[in-house]
């Protein structure tokens, strides 16, 4: 069994850089574009963790994930010790180890960071993660269903199946719950399936978590939009449920409500990354969803969060001649994963920060043909805290371009709002809850995720879910 | 997987399916629609229910077979199964008493309108209904129009029968004689529903009008369902699918309903190839 070496040997160990496969190759195909550390490379990235009395790492967790245990079971090779210790906090360790932004949360807060570089405790999280996945296959039966307790009785239903709907039904069912999901689409998942593409968070990823809730359980109904399908009071009424928790996610696309907007050529990135994603259109005709050609093509993707990013190397994937992000402040501000960031410049994506368009220019047949953009300067910082960015006059231009991409963010979606109104939502429409329980207004109904916070991340809305379950399992004691 | 129960042709590339889907059955209203995918390889493609049976579960639509999916889905029979049913999306048509009402149905359109027009006439309105076509044959749910309305007209483009003209030469007559018409339905072909409400704002009679974008999940996630509205972006399927006919930008409608049209007719090209070679195995 290894052990830590001394503190000295531990500080001259450097991060181990992932291994990926090459920028020139990867952008043109739909592989992942990490391949995950090796168990060496694991083990001496481990033996790096100072294990501080004080852990701060665990401060910049969401979930506040027990990092120094579960590192120091990497380092004595306990590896389903480590899974375990994980699990404790985190529901979706293979996904989160892939999509957080740790360097905006425990990375940043590793004492390492200050003098150089942290832990790589994401990737680690994956190792773990990638490691239990592969022998849970070789062995079929579920941990997840050893643990469940005896049949409370109580049926809970949860509207969603993103990751706050999946690790509230993992609770609940874990908590001896009948717990059934509906999904308003064919497939189960939520923005990890239509949103996030193959090359970051491989598919079967996803699935293998949802097939270990199935076999613990929980009930899967896909095609069942609630509000639409299935009224809300339907489901306490005449299906039988004691408890609805709402991971309904932020899925209203924004658009900036310039002139051109409606015309053809112009995505949401939801669209986009929908057709490619979900109905992959990047097999077309194969598949039957079309798709606008990117081959050749020039592409601009207006934004600079991971929505930006995820679409802009997808439009190299597909061929595209110049692929840009155009964002209206600078690289420092971008929401964007670090990560994403670099691997989409070595992809050959170009970066016009401080550049918003004006408005998108077309033909007689209302096809886009290119934009008018201006230049940006920052200014003082706005209400984000960020550096609010101002037009410098007379610095407009336009570009050429085939293909426009909006991702500038999700609004809420208003379809239950719209059939239930005596859920109380703010005046963006997110769902207003209870912080501690995450109560609705309505008795019985629990809300998480996107849907409450408007676009966050996957780990807030796995928190959230989590959070929900512990309140509905109280709840349901009390009825 | 949802059963057909029911598959016959109306005309030659006109099906009328009952596809079994419980719980859409027992909540639609008129004015609703479908989302469905036929199969793994399959798109998204909305279809407004034509119909529906609450005691038995089912469901109707009414496909014309234009595109590589409509066709595809023509050829299914009672017995065969859809894969993916998913609604019923958008909002329902705002009824009430108006007075005197028309409902103007363009080919498969008429299969669209007469939901609401069997609604509008519960609502104790007087219904015209005004049903046209290229030709004869394409004429659909002819009986079924008669019997409910108070009044009813048929048109055809080649004059093979009922008028010989455009149903807007029929609304137009009844403005010109001045009847006093307080509401239009007009659904069918895109130029069809741009000339009824050219015809109606004159008079500012109330037209709505029924849109059909290219959409994707029809939960108001994507966007491509975008039409412009009064000047305003609004999403068919969470904001529509009916609209004021006055206010709709029917250009952009038509322009973005061709982004994909070449792309669609090569998928088109392919499927047909398929089946053809399909028909030449059979025969050898
Ligand atoms: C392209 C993209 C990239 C991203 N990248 C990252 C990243 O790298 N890291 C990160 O942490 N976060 C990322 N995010 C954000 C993250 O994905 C979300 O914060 C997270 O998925 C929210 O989870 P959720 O469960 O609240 O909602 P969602 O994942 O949005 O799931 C909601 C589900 O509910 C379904 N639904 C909606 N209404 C109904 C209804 N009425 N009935 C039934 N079902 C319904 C929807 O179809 C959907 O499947 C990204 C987001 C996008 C769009
Ligand atoms: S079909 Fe996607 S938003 Fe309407």
């Amino acid at each position: 069994m290894a052990e830590f070496p001394s503190k000295k040997e531990r500080m001259q160990i450097k991060r181990h850089p992932m291994p990926e496969q090459d920028p020139q190759a990867r952008n043109k195909n739909f592989e992942e574009v990490t391949c995950g550390y090796t168990a060496e490379m694991a083990l001496e990235e481990a033996k790096r963790c100072l294990q501080c009395k004080i852990p701060t790492c665990i401060d910049g967790c969401p979930v506040s994930i027990k990092i120094d245990q579960f590192l120091e079971l990497i380092v004595a090779e306990d590896l389903p010790g480590a899974m375990n210790k994980i699990k404790e906090d985190n529901f979706l360790p293979a996904i989160c180890g892939r999509v957080c932004p740790q360097e905006k949360q425990c990375e940043q807060q590793c004492v390492l960071s200050k003098k150089g570089d942290s832990v790589a405790i994401g990737r680690l999280e994956r190792f773990v993660a990638d490691v239990s996945l592969e022998q849970a296959a070789s062995t079929p039966s579920s941990t997840t269903s050893s643990t469940a307790k005896k049949s409370s009785g109580k049926r809970v239903a949860v509207v969603g199946s993103g990751p706050a709907g999946l690790a509230c039904a993992a609770d609940l069912i874990g908590a001896g719950h009948h717990v059934t999901v509906f999904e308003a689409l064919h497939e189960l998942g939520g923005v990890l399936v239509y949103g996030i593409p193959e090359f970051r968070l491989p598919k079967a990823i996803v699935k293998k978590e949802i097939n270990g809730l199935a076999e613990a359980g929980v009930q899967f109904i896909t095609n069942s939009v609630i509000g639409r399908t299935i009224g809300l009071d339907e489901l306490f009424e005449e299906k039988g449920f004691n408890a609805a928790f709402l991971g309904t996610g932020a899925g209203l696309p924004n658009f900036m409500r310039i002139p051109g907007e409606e015309f053809g050529g112009v995505y949401s990135a939801n669209e986009f990354l929908t057709r490619v994603n979900l109905m992959k259109s990047y097999q077309f005709p194969t598949y039957d969803s079309p798709i606008m050609d990117c081959k050749g093509a020039t592409v601009a993707v207006i934004g600079g969060g991971n929505t930006a990013m995820d679409a802009v190397r997808v439009s190299k994937r597909m061929g595209a001649k110049r692929s840009m992000i155009v964002y209206r402040r600078s690289e420092a501000e971008m929401p964007a994963r670090l990560e994403e960031i670099q691997h989409a410049k070595e992809e050959g994506v170009e970066f016009h920060n401080l550049t918003n368009p004006l408005c998108y220019l077309g033909d007689d047949k209302q096809q886009l043909t290119g934009m008018e953009c201006i230049k940006m300067e920052l200014g003082p910082p706005d209400d984000s805290g960020r550096r609010r960015p101002i037009p410098i006059e007379g610095s407009e231009f336009t570009t050429e371009l085939d293909i426009v991409i909006v991702a500038i963010g999700n609004g809420s979606n208003p379809l239950l709002s719209q059939t239930n109104p005596e859920i109380e939502t703010n005046k963006w429409g997110n769902i207003v809850v209870n912080p501690k329980t995450m109560a609705t207004s309505r008795e019985g109904v629990f809300a998480g995720g996107d849907i409450v916070t408007g676009g966050a991340t996957v780990i807030l809305a796995m928190g959230a879910g989590r959070t929900a379950a512990a309140a509905i399992n109280d709840y349901l004691e009390t009825k | 997987m949802f059963k057909i129960k029911k598959a016959e042709f109306l005309s030659a590339d006109v099906k009328l399916f009952e596809i079994v889907a419980p719980e859409i059955a027992k909540r639609r209203q008129a004015g609703q629609f479908i989302i469905l995918r036929l199969d793994e390889q399959g798109e998204r493609i909305p279809l407004t229910i034509a119909d529906s049976n609450p005691e038995q579960g089912t469901v109707t639509i009414i496909v014309q077979g234009i595109g590589k999916t409509t066709k595809s889905l023509n050829q299914k029979e009672s017995g065969d199964s859809i894969m993916d049913v998913v609604g019923p999306l958008g909002k329902a048509s705002h009824m009430e008493k108006f007075g005197t009402a028309v409902c103007i149905g363009g080919g498969v359109g008429s299969a669209i309108a007469y939901p609401t027009a069997v609604a509008l006439k519960e609502a104790g309105n007087h219904v015209i209904t005004i049903n046209g076509a290229r030709n004869k044959d394409l004429i659909i749910l002819e009986e079924e129009m008669k019997q409910f309305s108070d009044e009813s007209y048929i048109t055809t483009d080649d004059g093979s029968y009922g008028h010989h003209g455009f149903v807007t030469d029929i609304l137009q007559k009844l403005i010109d004689e001045k009847r006093e018409l307080n509401f239009v339905l007009a659904i069918g072909p895109i130029p069809m529903m741009r000339a009824v409400a050219e015809a109606t704002r004159p008079h500012n009679i109330q037209t709505v009008v029924s849109l059909n974008p290219i959409m994707i999940d029809g939960t108001g996630m994507c966007g491509g369902c975008r039409v412009l509205v009064d000047g305003d972006s609004k999403f068919a399927c969470v904001d529509g699918p009916e609209f004021d006919g006055h206010k709709v930008d029917f250009t952009n409608l038509i322009n973005r309903n061709r982004i994909y049209q070449g792309l669609e007719q090569e998928s088109l090209k392919q499927h047909e190839c398929q089946l053809l070679e399909q028909a030449d195995k059979k025969e050898e």
